[in-house]
């Protein structure tokens, strides 16, 4: 009798393993299906080579790109960043101090989630929380300074195939399955969602532009877009996505759109990180 | 500061090709900031590349040149080692130089 208690245990367990499973979101058969869609619907394009973006679809842009490359516009940038990374905070500490491999070469591990507070985190987010630790304030999420660290942190891990996990948590389950739905919902007055340009139509002209396809669409984050004369983060890209179709932006690094990025990531997971980013 | 300028400078057969990127605002003096004042015009005035004593290339600018300008060209002489000056001066008298070997 007294085997009774670990028997059903035993029964406990296995009985759980199948229901987690049912609840119906299998993130990698998922991750799977995004990436053969793009592959199928390119099938001359390298998979390694979605990360281009638009360049990856359109020849003559690609060859003003190759010769743009030789003398990237995001240098300058690049540069800031690689200094802002390096200087101290007020109290001496480092924003290497905050980041595992001292921040050097982690970029495709972000966005992660944070058991702890239940978040996804973005490396955004991560350079901002680390400076409010250190009793520094928060640095805009558009503005030029987060463009820049966010470059250099990027370079540091350029090649490295991007590397997001989503840990046995239901929250994490769930922030994922929040960002798809973001991803595929339609909204503002246009009635787009982020899959109507980016998985519908990739390599449509869009006036002028070339859209990208979004495999692979933020390893290339964040870009110095010609448009905008300057460098632009990852949240200045869905801020501005959200309106060009007449929605309204939600706050950066809202959490849905932490939410997206984690989604987008996943699903661009073993692509290699090509950021800082040109774009037309 | 780092410099505001990046060239590369490629001696080939005759010619030396140059390219340059260089940092600098360029405002025109017609866009307005965010409290609806004009941004007064801040642009590059004069741009030059010196070579052996011999400018051989000068630019003079004004307010409808881009932001971070571009240039690429490419001129007939040069040599691997020489030195290649190039400066800039803007409306305001500020003004940077950077000299690089020609490679």
């Amino acid at each position: 009798m007294r085997f009774w208690p670990a028997l059903i245990m035993l029964l406990a367990l296995s009985a759980a393993s199948p229901s987690r499973a049912a609840e119906g979101t299998d993130p990698a058969a998922d991750a799977r299906a995004f990436r053969d869609y793009f592959f199928k619907k390119f099938p001359d394009v390298r998979p390694d080579d979605f990360v281009n973006g638009p360049y990856a679809l359109d020849k003559d842009m690609r060859r003003q790109w190759e010769e743009k490359e030789q003398f990237p516009p995001y240098e300058f940038s690049l540069e800031m960043g690689k200094e802002l990374f390096a200087k101290p905070f007020a109290n001496g500490k480092h924003y290497a101090d905050c980041f595992p491999g001292q921040g050097i070469g982690v970029r495709q591990t972000y966005p992660r989630f944070d058991e702890a507070s239940g978040q996804v985190v973005t490396l955004e987010l991560a350079l901002n929380q680390c400076r409010e630790t250190h009793g520094e304030a928060a640095l805009s999420y558009v503005g030029e300074d987060m463009a820049a660290l966010t470059a250099y942190m990027a370079f540091t891990s350029r090649g490295k195939p991007f590397d997001i996990e989503i840990p046995d948590d239901p929250r994490a389950r769930q922030a994922y399955e929040d960002g798809k739905r973001y991803f595929y919902t339609r909204r503002g007055q246009l009635n787009f969602s982020c899959a109507t340009c980016h998985v519908q139509n990739p390599g449509e002209r869009l006036r002028a532009e070339v859209l990208a396809p979004a495999l692979g669409i933020l390893n290339a984050m964040p870009i110095y877009r010609s448009e905008w004369g300057g460098m632009g983060t990852i949240s200045r890209r869905f801020v501005t996505c959200n309106s060009q179709v007449r929605g309204v932006p939600l706050e950066p690094q809202s959490e849905e759109y932490r939410d997206l990025e984690y989604f987008l990531s996943y699903v661009s997971n073993g692509l290699p990180i090509s950021g800082p980013g040109a774009r037309p | 500061m780092a410099s505001s300028i990046r060239v590369r400078a490629i001696a080939k057969n005759e010619t030396t090709e140059v390219q340059t990127l260089i940092q600098h605002p360029m405002d025109s003096g017609f866009v307005k900031d965010d409290k609806g004042d004009f941004i007064p015009a801040h642009y590059i005035k004069e741009l030059t590349f010196e070579h052996g004593g011999r400018m051989v290339f000068v630019a003079d600018w004004g307010t409808a040149i881009s932001k971070d300008p571009y240039v690429k060209f490419a001129f007939q002489g040069g040599a691997k080692g020489d030195d290649l000056k190039v400066s800039w001066i803007d409306n305001k008298g500020a003004t940077d130089t950077v000299t690089v070997k020609i490679q």
